[in-house]
């Protein structure tokens, strides 16, 4: 039988939602045991890569009906209203917390902290600590965490499963990567906060660790994964490796040329207006695949790229703006900003969608919370604004913990023993899979066929014909990865074993993007078919559910949440 | 990209369920112009040997995940080009670590280090989050951002000399984060953590080799931050025989 450790709150994910849950949760009730269970150290988790910054109301020239509206225009009209009020009004004091708890907030000669221009939002509002933004909020976080003896720390656990009796979530199963062994974490509520999926797809600049795996938890455990088709290309990623350079490099006044040394968004109509550079990504995005589509692209080996070009801003302004985009551009492409312009291409960044919740994180399951990128609040809608997700990792990851404790505060432990049975189950099922020399089907390739049935199906512009294609492939992939080949045995730091398990995880969650993408015959924020090329809202201003079936994905339909903002025509 | 050529990897293996000792293993790979060192090792993985563990995420040197020695020298795996090598490559787990498994090194002892310099902002009254930020000059600032830039990638550990020998030695990363805080102008918790300084294995263990901060993949100079914490430490103490500290 495995073993069971006992908490209150249970907590999936060490990133800024996470933390911010687990420090919500520790402020409001010391009494309150939560576990924080990660399937890396938290200064790992992915939230450490984001650059350019936080996005909350901070100056006199700025109101929250202006960060509402330009949220919600982003968004495609596709955000639920009473969200974006909630986090617009929310998301001061939050970067006020983080700034108290010591994140290196860039500064104004004043003493203030600086703003910076970001995409789509109407004036300065993005809040930054030089460009290794999401480093420093994570690692402030993190270290704020240490304070709290009621934080208990699972680090490189990997949960596998919810544990879920009477209807109610109630804790998860865990793999101890060390140790190989099986626990069950309970709680009386357990918390997503594992973030997106980017390596569903080949070209993302997400780290190796972002599989979906929350979303996958939910969505085998019943819960709806909500506006899946909605994945945001950044526009300025490195060729080849997809590293991202941060928006905050247009943000600073960076222009994106073509071949021809135009700066389009300013020359060609795409839509941006006089935003030009500082458009929302999904325009720029597809700005730029138009420009390498009619020739005005630089050939590499890696594809056709652009120019994002930082030159004319000098040494000065990008060593104390932008220092870490001047060295990811040395090392990993050869390229100083300083003197030369920087290859760039759009690049999976972001799932808009993810496990459906209200706007107090709660999933349709009893106990069961999400926060941050795993989850869908519907902030985002279809297109998320830059810098509104660190913001959002911390307001929606503060309010989830609170519901929680609010949640456990009235709920049972539930039955032990039949929780403890599904996490013997759960090892069994592992067991078999550890080691299973039997198996005929290699990690890497399949996880090669799904990626690029992704980019093939699911890219910046999708074609009917293209995603029936994707849907295909994914369901034979759904059945090739039971059959999946594994050579290492050893309990001891198994990383084979977590690459099979996350794969499983990135099959479901790709299928579930790819399904609501071919339902969705309009062109809406991130989600462009060449087919359908106008908004539909007379039939598709809903959000897509998409929940498990044996059988494969069922969709269904939520509704949008306006009141505040009529929707109109999306044009800057 | 085409021209690739072959390149070999003798890797550290260990597995505690099966080795006693830790072996070596050699992979002849094919590898491209363009690669990392961490781009060699995630090929072996994905490709020729599924059984091979090893930490890694971000990719792009700022999660901190990948460190390993590196032709004997710490290094951040997905920093250093392969073309900085010649046609074979020792790779190793971090030294002064316990091994977990291959590449693998126990982390814990090194997350204790770093609790205990009680890295979080200690102030007498907390500000209300309605009450706005903080007034910190773009001076003040400056005073403590280089050693906010630690990554935790331990590098320094596997560098320093007095680690080596003083398994228990607080150890640059975790001295340089107490100080960092301690230089903060929002922080008012520098005599609880001077007075942990002050103790047996930490600042005044430093025997000034200055290796840490020449491996640093991220120029935090950690070395500094010892050599200034040991003085304010001092001054500190010696300031608390003049004039009587406060109660708490």
């Amino acid at each position: 039988m495995v073993d069971v450790a006992r908490h209150d709150i249970v907590i999936v994910g060490g990133g800024a939602a996470g933390l911010r849950a687990a420090i919500a949760v520790a402020e409001a009730s010391p009494d309150l045991s939560v576990a924080l269970v990660s399937k890396v150290y938290p200064m790992r988790c992915h939230t450490v890569s984001a650059e350019g910054g936080a996005a909350a109301v901070a100056r006199a020239d700025d109101s929250f009906e202006m960060h509402g509206y330009d949220t919600v225009k982003g968004s495609d009209f596709l955000a639920d209203q009473d969200v974006i009020r909630y986090f617009v009004e929310e998301a001061p004091a939050e970067l006020n917390r983080l700034e108290h708890w010591g994140c290196p907030w860039s500064r104004n000669d004043d003493g203030s902290v600086a703003t910076r221009a970001f995409g789509g939002m109407t004036t300065k509002r993005t809040w930054f600590a030089t460009d290794k933004v999401g480093f420093h909020m994570l690692h402030t976080l993190f270290q704020h965490s240490m304070r709290f003896d009621s934080v208990v720390r699972y680090d490189e656990y990997f949960a596998t499963k919810l544990l879920v009796d009477g209807g109610v979530c109630r804790g998860v199963a865990a793999l101890d990567i060390r140790t190989g062994e099986v626990s069950a974490i309970l709680g009386r509520a357990v918390i997503l906060a594992t973030g997106g999926a980017g390596r569903i797809f080949p070209f993302t600049t997400n780290g190796m660790i972002k599989t979906g795996d929350g979303m996958a938890l939910a969505y085998r455990a019943g819960v709806p994964l909500k506006d899946m088709e909605f994945v945001q290309y950044h526009p300025t990623g490195l060729p080849g490796t997809g590293i991202l350079i941060t928006e905050a490099t247009r943000g600073e006044g960076g222009y994106l040329k073509n071949s021809e040394g135009e700066r389009f968004l300013v020359e060609r109509d795409y839509g941006v207006g006089t935003k030009a550079e500082l458009g929302p990504r999904d325009m720029i995005s597809r700005a730029i695949i138009q420009e390498i589509e009619a020739g005005r692209a630089f050939k590499g080996p890696y594809g056709e790229y652009l120019h994002l070009d930082l030159t004319h801003l000098g040494e000065e302004l990008i060593d104390k703006r932008l220092p870490f985009v001047r060295e990811l551009g040395r090392i990993y492409i050869g390229v100083d900003p300083v003197y030369e312009p920087i290859p760039i291409r759009p690049v999976v960044h972001y799932m808009m969608g993810g496990v459906d919740t209200d706007i107090d994180g709660a999933t349709t399951l009893p106990g069961l919370y999400a926060a941050g990128e795993v989850a869908c609040v519907s902030l985002n809608g279809a297109n998320r604004l830059g810098s509104n997700s660190l913001t959002e990792c911390l307001v929606f990851g503060a309010r989830a913990g609170l519901v929680a404790v609010e949640f456990a505060n009235g709920s049972s432990a539930g039955n032990e023993d039949a929780l403890r049975a599904q996490a013997d189950e759960e090892r069994a099922h592992i067991d078999a899979l550890r080691g299973r020399v039997k198996g005929g089907e290699k990690i890497s390739q399949l996880r090669r066929e799904m990626t690029s049935a992704m980019e093939d199906g699911c890219g910046v512009y999708r074609h009917q014909d293209t995603l029936r294609a994707c849907v295909q492939s994914l369901a034979q992939l759904r059945g090739r990865v039971s059959d999946l080949r594994l050579e290492d045995a050893s309990r001891v730091f198994n990383t084979e074993l977590i690459s099979a398990l996350e794969l499983i995880n990135m099959i479901d969650v790709a299928e579930a993007v790819a399904i609501s993408a071919l339902d969705r015959k309009e062109s809406r924020g991130a989600h462009t078919c060449r087919e359908y090329t106008a908004r539909d809202d007379q039939n598709y201003l809903y959000h897509t559910l998409c929940s498990f079936d044996p059988a494969g994905p069922r969709l269904g339909k939520k509704d949008v949440t306006l009141g505040t903002w009529e929707p109109e025509e999306r044009k800057y | 990209m085409s021209d690739a050529k072959t390149m070999k990897l003798v890797i550290t293996r260990f597995d505690p369920d099966v080795d006693a000792v830790p072996r070596t293993q050699e992979y002849e790979i094919p590898v491209q112009p363009d690669w990392k060192v961490l781009d060699a090792v995630n090929f072996i993985k994905d490709e020729v040997d599924g059984t091979l563990s090893h930490r890694w995420s971000c990719r792009m040197a700022v999660c901190g995940s990948c460190g390993m020695m590196v032709n004997g020298e710490p290094k951040l795996t997905c920093k250093v080009a392969l073309s900085d090598y010649g046609d074979e490559l020792l790779i190793e787990p971090l030294a002064n670590f316990p091994v977990v498994r291959d590449l693998v090194v126990e982390m814990e002892g090194f997350m204790d280090k770093f609790k205990s310099v009680k890295p979080w902002i200690i102030t007498a009254k907390e500000m209300a989050a309605e009450e706005g930020t903080n007034r910190q000059s773009p001076a003040e600032l400056e005073v403590f951002k280089q050693f906010s830039m630690c990554i935790n990638c331990m590098l320094c550990y596997s560098a320093c000399p007095v680690v080596a020998n003083e398994p228990e030695f607080l150890g640059p990363a975790a001295i340089a984060l107490g100080h960092r805080y301690n230089m903060d102008s929002r922080d008012e918790g520098q005599a609880e953590r001077n007075e942990i300084f002050r103790g047996e294995g930490t600042v005044f263990s430093c025997s000034y080799a200055n290796e840490c901060s020449e491996v640093c993949p991220k120029n935090v100079d950690p070395a500094a931050a010892v050599n200034q914490a040991k003085l304010n430490a001092v001054i500190d103490w010696a300031t608390g025989l003049v004039i009587p500290r406060k109660g708490p």
